[in-house]
């Protein structure tokens, strides 16, 4: 006799208001004149991710958090439910940057016709009428979608389908960059290919896995773990799985795409990928390193050390001889990525443990990413966006409050105090210390001291250099724009300074249940 | 209350990066009223100390005792009279960042919790770091990414000592960084030196000792004279006051253990910084590295750990501090008439320039250690202290008056005697603003050369406890 199983609808509406907004899109997309369908798809997606944003305020707020539902498939807990609106808050951002089409002569940063041959007749005719794709709308909600059932996952199975479900959509807007099409699309090619290859690796370890424990269920795979001690299918199953994250989250040395789809994609869409990505992949990770494999911890905390030392080491390293803003920002994750593998490393504690300085992290690195970004966006040649860093010059002189933004961010990423960033740096540090990882630690601050040269090598270059003869300028962006990055430089100042209101909601928040 | 004498020049800045009309009055205006707070709060004002990151075990804690009140004087004299001298070549850019830093460095000296000290130290560097790369010469902007690159990178591993100091509080309980409650911890001796080395780095880099002092000289020489008195003589003091609060209030059983390394550090620092000073031709990296070697003598005195070498190298931040900025304000002024900084292209500056000669003069031999300016009061007896530690150290350190003599004494007759320098411009002599300027500095360094009294009795009661324990322990 087959059960249906129950479904804890109270917990999942956001979730579900987000995918039936994603679908509401297409049916726009299908039946709006063409006129009518940005303002139409802008506005759900809006609305839609707003009140996903009220509703995992309220889940969060209420008296059913924590359950498991769905036979354990999703378990909605704290640190979950904070990551997904974590998500819904970077992707709101990430919304407005993508409606923004006062920088380019009125049209968005997405190309006209992606069917169009660059450089063909049927591209100019596209842009001429000044067509856009206005499906990124719907594709950027099925992605947010993914990321919140990422977040919360509770089994082998809802992991796997939440990762294709984020990385689809992903790869496509990769490849709908208005401007230079080829870098865009062969960004996105490349995405693919790896990210195909990533993902049929970790379905392979996710197969190995059940062949050890004979369970989806990531809590029961902890159990029986724990029970029957260490098995070289579950360890081999634990690596590969491992794999696929770590490309996700892109760690060296499964990071090689990172720079290529950072510089490709669109800004906006790098802006809100580089970020809410991250945050999805990392609570996953979290969840299934420490419900799952918890007691395997002897084990795969030395391999992640290793990784983790690589990828400060080598994101950093790289990030210096950049001479692409986009590509050193993409470094740059890259190194980011290997301080919050450093905060992995550490162990979930009642107090301020691992998780809780992963998540507050994130949460810097969030924001100052987004805003990052959207800068990166506004500072523009003839050609479109200026990526390359000497066109930078003279900046702060130009115009003087943006540069000063960008370097509040950039200040941020470099873990200054009175910064988010420092606080999130203080956090994985002491997670990491406290479980005994000193190597890692050392190598975190030795990483930390080259990151900071690059950040402030900019910031020379914008504030004490002369400007350049083809010296980029700032376009004046529609208040969507300008809002995303005061916002995001207020929320990075803030959370600096007063940190402690999120902190208190982290350790309420609680650590991930099985 | 304490809290309002950070808040004042903080707010000062804000108001003077946006205030269209008259921002450098109004930078002035705050710089006066936070001298005015901090002399009023060292008389009345009350600890503060409420919760501020609960879950890090963070308060916000302010307290102000002797040192802390000697530092804070020192802090809030300085900056309204260094603001007077740069009135001429700096914008309002400069004066909102001078008072930021006055801001932050204030915190440092009041801060009772480990976290805002660290918070506070690291903030300090973003007013230094925009000051030297806005103001000064061509090599300005190279000089600022070396400065700030030094400092971040020792900021940096203060702030593994930072988190190792929460780990061990953790173990023990409710985490709190007060500075009270983290020095009554057990740390376990290998953690304790792993700590004490991580703090040292840092405040070596910051006071700066030999070998982390090269950003000292190329900072002074492509900053402005204004930014280097703020630079020298209030933030590089930062590191030897952590050297007496954190190193050794906190871990001095470590820090024992790491003497020998620390005196022959401080040595190199006496003799290499006076013999680099002897061979200067830009008077402003001359006076850096007279800098490398007065703080070198100061973390003698600290780490010989005596009652005379503490109060001696406390005496010896306030005396360094006036006559050093002095010397390089005294230099900037020269620098301004002759539009360069090379000792070789000056000569015969006394006839032109006879008021300003003195005065170079003056705080040249307090530089020295001439009987009868303060910091001769603050070096005999870190030189004491030396002896009484080592006779070699103590012979070696003694050296240091001797170089001191050759290097003002030599760039003195380089740039003032002689035949005067033909030129079609009179040079003029200082005005009533230059001299205004210097007086009270000039004032304080025969004061305190006579009158050392009032320092020794603020700074004897932050010593006895350290030695104290320091004996126990041995």
């Amino acid at each position: 006799m087959f059960e249906s199983p129950g479904i804890s609808y109270a917990t999942l509406w956001p979730v579900l208001l987000v995918l039936g907004v994603a679908c509401a899109g297409v049916v726009v997309e299908a039946f709006a004149p063409r006129a009518a369908r940005f303002n139409a798809q802008v506005f759900l997606a809006l609305a839609g991710l707003a009140a996903a944003l009220a509703g995992t305020v309220i889940v969060g707020a209420g008296p059913s958090l924590g359950v498991s539902t769905g036979e354990g498939a999703l378990i909605v807990d704290g640190p979950g439910v904070f990551s997904q609106g974590l998500v819904l808050l970077v992707s709101l951002g990430g919304v407005a940057l993508f409606a923004e089409r006062r920088l380019d002569n009125g049209v968005s940063a997405f190309a006209g016709q992606a069917a169009a041959l660059p450089g063909t007749p049927a591209e100019r005719t596209a842009s001429q009428r000044g067509l856009e794709h206005t499906e990124v709308y719907p594709l950027m909600m099925f992605a947010v979608g993914g990321m919140m059932l990422f977040c919360v996952s509770g089994d082998l199975l809802m992991l796997f389908v939440a990762l294709e479900v984020l990385s689809l959509p992903l790869y496509l807007l990769t490849g709908l960059a208005r401007r230079r099409r080829l870098l865009s699309q062969e960004a996105a090619l490349k995405y693919f290919l790896l990210g195909a290859f990533s993902s049929g690796i970790f379905l392979y370890g996710l197969a190995l896995v059940y062949g050890f424990a004979g369970s989806m269920s990531l809590a029961e795979i902890g159990e029986v773990a724990a029970e029957e001690g260490s098995s070289p299918l579950l360890l081999l199953g634990i690596g590969l799985m491992a794999v696929g994250l770590l490309f996700k989250t892109g760690a060296v040395p499964f990071h090689s795409w990172t720079p290529d789809v950072y510089q490709g994609a669109p800004t906006p869409v790098t802006a809100w990928m580089s970020a809410a990505t991250k945050i999805a992949a990392f609570a996953a990770m979290l969840r299934l390193f420490y419900v799952a494999f918890g007691a395997e911890g002897d084990i795969w905390r030395p391999a992640i050390g290793v990784v983790a030392v690589l990828t400060m080491l080598l994101g950093a390293s790289f990030a210096v001889v950049q001479t692409d803003v986009k590509r050193m920002l993409g470094y740059s994750a890259v190194a980011h990525t290997g301080f919050l593998l450093t905060g992995l490393l550490g162990v979930q504690t009642d107090a301020f443990g691992s998780t809780q300085a992963v998540l507050f992290y994130l949460t810097a690195y969030g924001f100052a990413t987004l805003g990052s970004f959207a800068i990166v966006s506004l500072v523009r040649g003839p050609n479109g966006e200026a990526g390359a860093l000497d066109r930078w010059a003279g900046l702060g002189r130009t115009n003087p409050w943006v540069a000063a933004t960008f370097a509040v961010f950039l200040l941020s990423m470099a873990g200054l105090p009175l910064t988010a960033g420092f606080i999130g740096k203080w956090g994985v540090f002491a997670a990491a210390l406290g479980a005994g990882q000193w190597p890692v630690v050392v190598v975190a601050i030795g990483s930390s001291i080259i990151a900071i040269f690059f950040y402030v090598r900019m910031i020379m270059l914008m504030f004490f250099t002369d400007p350049s003869e083809d010296a980029a300028a700032v376009v004046t962006p529609s208040y969507a724009t300008t809002i995303v990055i005061a916002l995001s430089a207020v929320a990075t100042v803030l959370l600096g300074v007063i940190p402690g209101p999120v902190l208190s909601l982290l350790v309420d928040a609680g650590g991930f249940i099985g | 209350m304490l809290t309002t004498l950070v808040l004042i020049p903080f707010v000062g800045a804000l108001v003077t990066a946006v205030m269209p009309a008259r921002p450098k009055l109004w930078a002035f205006g705050f710089a006066i009223a936070t001298l005015i707070a901090g002399i009023v709060t060292m008389f009345t004002a009350p600890d503060t100390d409420r919760a501020w990151m609960e879950p890090l075990g963070v308060h916000w804690a302010l307290e102000m005792d002797g040192f802390g009140k000697l530092m804070v004087l020192l802090t809030v004299v300085l900056v309204p009279l260094v603001m007077l001298a740069a009135v001429k070549d700096h914008d309002k850019r400069w004066y909102a960042w001078a008072l930021a830093l006055e801001a932050f460095a204030l915190l440092t000296f009041l801060a009772a919790d480990l976290f805002v000290f660290y918070i506070a130290f690291e903030a300090t560097l973003i007013p230094a770091y925009f000051m030297i790369g806005q103001h000064g010469g061509p090599g300005r902007a190279k000089a600022a990414l070396k400065f700030l690159m030094f400092q971040l990178g020792g900021g940096l591993v203060l702030l593994g000592a930072l988190i190792g100091f929460y780990v061990v509080s953790v173990e023990a309980g409710p985490p709190s960084y007060l500075i009270s409650d983290l020095a009554q911890l057990d740390i376990g001796t290998t953690a304790e030196r792993w700590i004490f080395v991580a703090m040292f780095i840092a405040f070596a880099v910051k006071a700066p000792l030999f070998p982390v002092h090269t950003w000292l000289a190329d900072t002074t020489e492509h900053a402005t004279p204004p930014t280097s008195v703020l630079l020298v003589c209030i933030l590089d003091k930062i590191g030897t006051f952590a050297m007496i609060r954190l190193c050794l209030g906190l871990v001095p059983e470590a820090s024992a253990w790491a003497t020998p390394v620390v005196v022959v550090l401080a040595l190199i620092s006496i003799v290499y910084g006076a013999v680099l000073a002897i061979g200067q031709d830009d008077l402003l990296r001359l006076i850096g590295l007279t800098s490398l070697s007065h703080f070198g003598l100061i973390t003698l005195g600290i780490f010989a750990a005596t009652r005379e070498g503490l109060v001696g190298s406390i005496l010896y931040m306030v005396n360094h501090g006036v006559a050093t900025a002095a010397m390089f304000l005294i230099a900037g002024f020269l620098i301004t008439r002759k539009g360069t900084a090379s000792i070789s292209s000056m000569r015969g500056m006394e006839k032109a320039t006879p008021v300003l000669a003195g005065t170079f003069l003056i705080a040249g031999l307090a530089t020295a250690g001439l009987p009868g300016l303060s910091q001769f009061v603050s070096e005999i007896l870190v030189l004491i202290s030396a002896f009484d530690y080592n006779w070699l150290v103590g012979v070696i350190a003694v050296t240091a008056i001797v170089l001191a003599a050759i290097y003002v004494l030599w760039a003195y007759q380089r740039i003032f005697t002689g035949p005067a320098q033909l030129s079609r411009q009179p040079v003029r002599d200082l005005d009533r603003r230059e001299i205004g300027v210097l007086t009270p500095l000039l004032v304080a360094l025969l004061f305190f050369g006579f009158v050392p009294g009032p320092l020794i009795s603020a700074a004897s009661p932050v010593v006895d406890p350290i030695v104290n324990v320091i004996q126990a322990g041995e």
